[in-house]
């Protein structure tokens, strides 16, 4: 039961716990005897029935019981009348136990298992169930084996929607009820069911948990329903594609790389081996994409079967962004011409989502491809440098629209009565200001309406929303971490909202070819959020920021340099997501706390040695196994990527022996904390 | 009187106290008088049931109980002490009473149970219910909870009384932001009792300060920003005060302070968890108010108290030299002697007899010789047997009306109780309705009874207009219709304490018993000198657990 405190025992209570201990131990003696000789004699299952009403945990005696019942059952060659007699007594030997502890997992079990056998009437246990939810209305056993009873009984979904409501009203505070009431109401909205139209029910429901929300903002169970039902509001059951690189009717210019000497203003783009990256983001993460699932329609030759690769950890195959690469320079010469290139995303079906939604509406796509026949400006093999060389890009900009086409709504969501829905929970919420779930919520609230919405007060909201969390940041300070990141996440947002805000952040990079920049240092950035509006960027400044982690930024193919100095990254763990980054070449990582900790403590799912399985295969892994073995963080993740230029200083793992290991690990090498290397 | 039977003589014929009457209170001195276990006590009542003035009766009973006039008592005289003529005076004015239906009545002329002191409820966490435990007089009585409370105003509405989280969640009439601020006050109500009960503790946060509690409560709750609304259902919804707080210049004496305000908050959220199967703060015992007294009875029965009942007491007995109290004379020509009596509220001393009295005398008789009151306050009463419910599906619920809700010179708040067979005190589908305010004046609190009547039920109409009425009125048709009425304005008595004689309280105008226990508690201190009430006897005899009734057990 809840908010029941715990009694000391007293002394004779302490005496007769002892003294049931002793008796159980003999009965467990006893019991365990006849189990390991496999005797299943009427006085032996009794034996087990007392222990297991005494002591309904007993696991083991559940499971001699199951073996008994089959023991039974193979003897009495199928008489119904005897079955369902030997079944009906486990089930009240399961009922007894579960009057001493209706926590017992193995008695729960037990009955899911006597049940399954479908030799006993299943009428009786909603009664049973009503029982045991009158006791404890919370109680997840319960509710998990209504679950059960319901799907074997075919009661309507309908009918346990009432029940909750029925729960519900009795109290509100009763985290399973809200739960199976939004399972309940996922699976009638996902069928469709009679009268369960979302734009319907979902208001609906809302009003319901205002209810509880306003009757006591301090009962967390109502703000978790809440929480679900905006997630119901603000996301679709599709997968839609929510952004691409190249955008449609954008113009991109390609350096062939080699050829007369004219200089040229031009942003391009494409790595050394004359491919560039052609990258899909969609709004959840999805399964199946492929040249069958997306097709390509150009001139660019030998582009006929290309390879998807899902960007995301090792060996999964379901991932929001999806990278495949572009051939431009095939065997024919092709400078100085345009090719345009038509991209069908969800051409023929296969592209699910990992709840295993199609996706349906076909998008596609056209941009054209400019191949110059100019030369990169810079030498190869100069240092980067953050500092000097960069232009102000001018937010009227042609090429800078062309990049970043940022208002992209989705056309296919039936908006209307979600931005209804979402406007007056946020009028709503305004009245309780003084919480902080209150305030959280409407954060969330603004956060959405931001999302969906295409009008362009969206500054206004994110502006608000900046200044909640900052509200919440100083009155829950142990949730501070959280409030930071979602502040990040706005600010992130805000930043990427229009051209006019993000042009602030854009450089070019005259000595590189002039790269498209973007600098966000200096904005105590927690996290990465909005990478999807910024897929075109180049070289990326995050130094001095307040990261953890590089997560985010695998999706940012074009990637080439990248400025992380000055965070509070711990580990090479944490710059994981960047070996995904085939064309970074440029990366400082100085004055961060990497070697502090070895494993990214900010995670609850990180790589460690032993999730590598090709670890003792590898080259360097054998040549210096001691060294490997100490860093091995940074081993796993420098070997994949292709440096030229590395910065470390600053960091506790930086030193002699690193440098030296790290020499080791990437021989391509060129620059490390601004030295150039003796090759 | 020459048709009754012949009463056999009582032995013994000396008590360490007489009780006259059977009301809540002398039944309250009476079974915690016997449990003393050092004191003889003879309970005599004139009526032919216990209760007196908290009594429930039949239709018949109730109403010769309230016309029952004055009676001159037989001349009588002693030749060894001064006899002083006592006189049954009637507690009631205004009697009015009207018959609807007389067949259905005759129908089902014994299945009612008709409180006198109506409309009655107790919380559960009452002093009458803590008393009841004590003394173990729960073993006698059965309760049930009442449904749902409701405040109610001119327009017929009956919105709910909002009295705890899920009510709150469920209701229907506030608007989110007050659902917020009401449950943000029961919170504030709650941590505050929490930390006045832990007050050793020095690290108790003050959660109101002490000028708070001094102030009026009502200004209390506008200093919480607390709406109108919400402000009326806690003061006459759950705090259930009778004088219009808002107007503090006129009612100065009415106003309650904060402190006794959240007392009253207080007794209505511990009444709300204290038994686990009701489900509300209140309840009504079945059968009727009258079981109460009759429980306190049979306690003080086994513990050896003596009743009779229908045996009046004519005339006290005083000695002739110090004027002192000796006994009673009872009906029957019988003298009975004790130390001490106490008496019923409507029992005085004939005016006749008062002349010839000496100071010495007056001083003996102080509590019955009749006063100038000071306050004027009676109470109104009205009492209706109904067909139907006043709100569909509902069959026990209180209704209150704030003052001014019904019609603009409204000075006090109407209650009213609605009860079913569920009860045992009417038959099925029809439901006794007790009315009740109190007022300066007979006028003015019939007056305010009868329009909670109009609003909430229907009159009867002649056959022949009936269904003109139905068609002109649809919502008429939902309203119950009315079978038989009592009206009756109720004089407030105090009890008194008065040293050989004392006196009990007449019912007063509460929904609940608390200050009539407690009067009855203090009166006991001062009878028996300090000694402890009802010390632990607490044989906790186990009741079965029969459904849905209320088992009140520690």
């Amino acid at each position: 039961m809840h908010g029941r405190p715990r009694k000391a025992y007293k002394p004779e209570e302490e005496a007769a716990s002892a003294a049931k201990a002793a008796k159980l131990r003999a009965l467990q003696s006893q019991f365990m005897a006849n189990h390991h000789n496999k005797i299943y004699t009427k006085e032996a299952v009794d034996l087990s029935t007392k222990l297991l009403e005494i002591n309904p945990e007993a696991y083991t005696a559940w499971n001699y019981r199951k073996l008994a019942v089959e023991d039974k059952l193979s003897r009495i060659e199928s008489d119904p009348d005897l079955v369902k007699t030997i079944l009906d007594e486990e089930l009240r030997v399961v009922e007894s136990a579960l009057k001493q502890n209706f926590k017992s997992y193995g008695a729960w079990h037990h009955r899911k298992w006597v049940l399954s056998k479908g030799h006993s009437s299943v009428g009786n246990e909603l009664r049973l169930l009503d029982q045991f939810q009158k006791l404890d209305t919370r109680n997840f056993h319960a509710w998990n084996y209504r679950r059960f009873v319901v799907e074997l009984t075919k009661r309507s979904e309908q009918d346990e929607l009432e029940y909750t409501d029925d729960m519900i009203g009795s109290d509100f505070s009763n985290y399973s009820a809200w739960h199976n009431r939004s399972v309940l109401l996922s699976s009638l909205l996902t069928r469709k069911a009679d009268g369960f139209l979302p734009n319907k029910k979902i208001p609906d429901e809302y009003k319901l948990v205002q209810n509880a929300i306003f009757t006591d903002e301090d009962d967390q169970s109502g703000w978790f329903y809440h929480l679900w039902l905006l997630d119901q509001t603000v996301n679709v059951e599709t997968p839609l594609l929510t952004s691409s690189w190249p955008l449609h009717g954008s113009r991109i210019n390609l350096s062939a790389g080699c050829s007369n000497g004219s200089f040229s203003k031009l942003t391009t783009f494409g790595s050394e081996s004359g491919s560039f990256p052609l990258v899909l983001y969609f709004d959840q993460a999805v399964c199946g994409v492929s040249s069958s699932t997306v097709t390509i329609d150009s001139e660019l030759k030998g582009n006929e079967d290309l390879v998807w690769e899902p960007v995301s950890k090792k060996n999964s195959q379901v991932s929001c962004v999806w990278v495949a690469r572009l051939k431009y320079i095939s065997s024919e010469p092709c400078f100085g011409k345009e090719y345009k290139v038509k991209v069908r995303v969800g051409n023929s079906p296969g592209i699910v989502s990992s709840r295993g939604c199609n996706f349906s509406a076909s998008y596609e796509f056209v941009f054209t491809a400019h191949v110059h026949d100019t030369v990169e400006e810079s030498s190869q093999d100069g240092i980067v440098s953050w500092k000097d060389g960069f232009d102000i890009w001018d937010a009227e900009s042609k090429d800078l629209n062309a990049l970043a086409t940022l208002d992209r709504s989705n056309a296919q969501m039936d908006s209307k009565w979600r931005q209804e829905a979402i406007a007056e929970e946020i009028d709503l919420f305004r009245e309780l200001p003084d919480s902080k779930i209150g305030k959280l919520t409407l954060a969330r609230l603004l956060m959405a309406k931001a999302m969906i919405s295409d009008d362009a007060v969206k500054g206004v909201h994110y502006n608000e929303i900046l200044e909640l969390c900052k509200d919440l940041m100083a009155l829950d300070s142990s949730h501070y971490q959280y409030y930071k990141d979602e502040h990040s996440v706005a600010l992130l947002r805000k930043v990427t909202s229009s051209t006019e805000d993000l042009s602030g952040h854009l450089f070019r990079c005259r000595n590189m070819n002039n790269s498209v920049c973007l600098r966000l240092n200096n904005l105590s950035l927690s996290r990465i959020a909005s990478v999807e509006k910024l897929l075109f960027v180049q070289m990326l400044d995050l130094s001095h920021n307040e990261l953890h982690s590089t997560e985010g930024l695998e999706a940012m193919q074009l990637l080439s340099c990248l400025n992380l100095s000055h965070n509070r990254i711990r580990s090479f763990s944490a710059l994981d997501s960047l070996r995904h980054l085939k064309q970074l070449r440029v990366l400082d990582v100085s004055h961060n706390h990497i070697g502090e900790h070895s494993v990214d403590t900010t995670r609850y799912l990180c790589s460690s040695p032993l999730s590598n399985s090709e670890w003792p295969q590898d080259e360097v892994g054998s040549q210096m196994p001691s060294l490997v073995t100490k860093y091995w963080d940074a081993y796993f993740v420098l070997r994949d990527l292709n440096l030229k230029q590395l910065d470390i200083t600053g960091n506790v793992i930086a030193g002699d022996e690193f440098s030296s290991f790290v020499l080791q690990v990437v021989p391509k090498l060129v620059w490390l904390d601004g030295k150039k290397l003796e090759i | 009187m020459s048709d009754l039977p012949p009463y056999p003589p009582l032995d013994p014929t000396t008590y360490d106290l007489i009780i006259v009457g059977t009301g809540v209170p002398s039944s309250i001195l009476a079974a915690a008088a016997s449990s003393s276990g050092s004191s003889s006590v003879l309970h005599l009542d004139p009526n032919p049931f216990y209760g007196s003035h908290f009594a429930s009766l039949s239709l018949p009973d109730l109403t010769s109980f309230l016309n029952s006039n004055s009676l001159p008592p037989p001349p009588s005289n002693t030749h060894d002490f001064l006899s002083v003529d006592l006189v049954n005076r009637s507690l009631y004015s205004s009697v009015e009473i009207s018959t609807f239906e007389p067949e259905t009545l005759e129908q089902h002329s014994r299945t009612f149970n008709i409180d006198l002191c109506g409309p009655r409820a107790v919380f559960c966490a009452d002093e009458s219910i803590n008393l009841m435990l004590k003394s173990g007089s729960n073993n006698y009585v059965e309760f049930k909870s009442v449904d749902a409370s409701f405040v109610g105003d001119s327009s017929g509405d009956l919105r709910n009384v909002p009295d705890s989280r899920g009510a709150i969640f469920k209701d229907k009439g506030l608007t989110l932001l007050e659902k917020n601020q009401l449950m943000k006050f029961f919170k504030l109500v709650q941590t505050h009792l929490a930390s006045s009960s832990t007050e050793h503790d020095q690290t108790a946060v003050k959660v109101m300060s002490e000028e708070d509690m001094e102030s009026p409560f009502v200004e209390f709750l506008s200093k919480m920003r607390l709406p109108q609304k919400i402000k009326s259902i806690i003061l006459y919804g759950i705090a259930m005060l009778d004088h219009d707080q808002d107007n503090i210049e006129e009612t100065c004496e009415h106003v309650l302070k904060t402190k006794e305000g959240i007392d009253r908050l207080a007794l209505y959220i511990t009444s709300i968890s204290r038994f686990s199967n009701a489900h509300g703060a209140l309840m009504y015992p079945m059968y009727g108010q009258g079981e109460l007294p009759q429980a306190f009875c049979r306690r003080a029965a086994v513990k050896g108290c003596i009743y009779v009942l229908r045996m009046p007491v004519t005339s006290l007995l005083l000695d002739k030299e110090t004027g002192g109290y000796k006994g009673v004379r009872l009906a029957s020509g019988q003298e009975i002697f004790s130390q001490k009596l106490v008496l019923d509220p409507s029992i005085t001393v004939g005016v006749e007899s008062l002349p010839s009295l000496t100071d010495q005398q007056k001083e003996t008789l102080r509590v019955l010789v009749p006063k100038a009151v000071s306050s004027k306050e009676k109470i109104a009463r009205g009492i209706c047997i109904i067909r139907g419910s006043v709100k569909a599906d509902i069959s026990n619920a209180l209704v209150v009306y704030p003052p001014k809700s019904l019609f603009p010179e409204q000075l006090t708040a109407v209650r009213v109780l609605q009860l079913g067979s569920g009860l045992a005190v009417c038959p099925p589908d029809i439901h006794a309705l007790y009315l009740s305010t109190v007022c300066g004046d007979d006028n003015q609190g019939k007056t305010a009874v009868l329009s909670a009547i109009s609003t909430l039920i229907r009159p009867q109409v002649p056959e022949d207009l009936q269904t003109d009425s139905i068609a002109e009125n649809d919502t008429a048709v939902t309203k119950p219709v009315v079978i038989w009425r009592a009206l009756y304005v109720q004089e407030l008595v105090k009890g008194e304490f008065g040293g050989e004689i004392s006196s009990t309280s007449s019912p007063d105008g509460n929904l609940n018993y608390n200050e009539i226990v407690e009067s009855a508690m203090k009166l006991y201190e001062q009878l028996m000198g300090n000694k402890e009430l009802f010390k632990e006897e607490t044989e906790n005899t186990a009741e079965e657990d029969d459904g849905d009734g209320v088992e009140i057990e520690d």
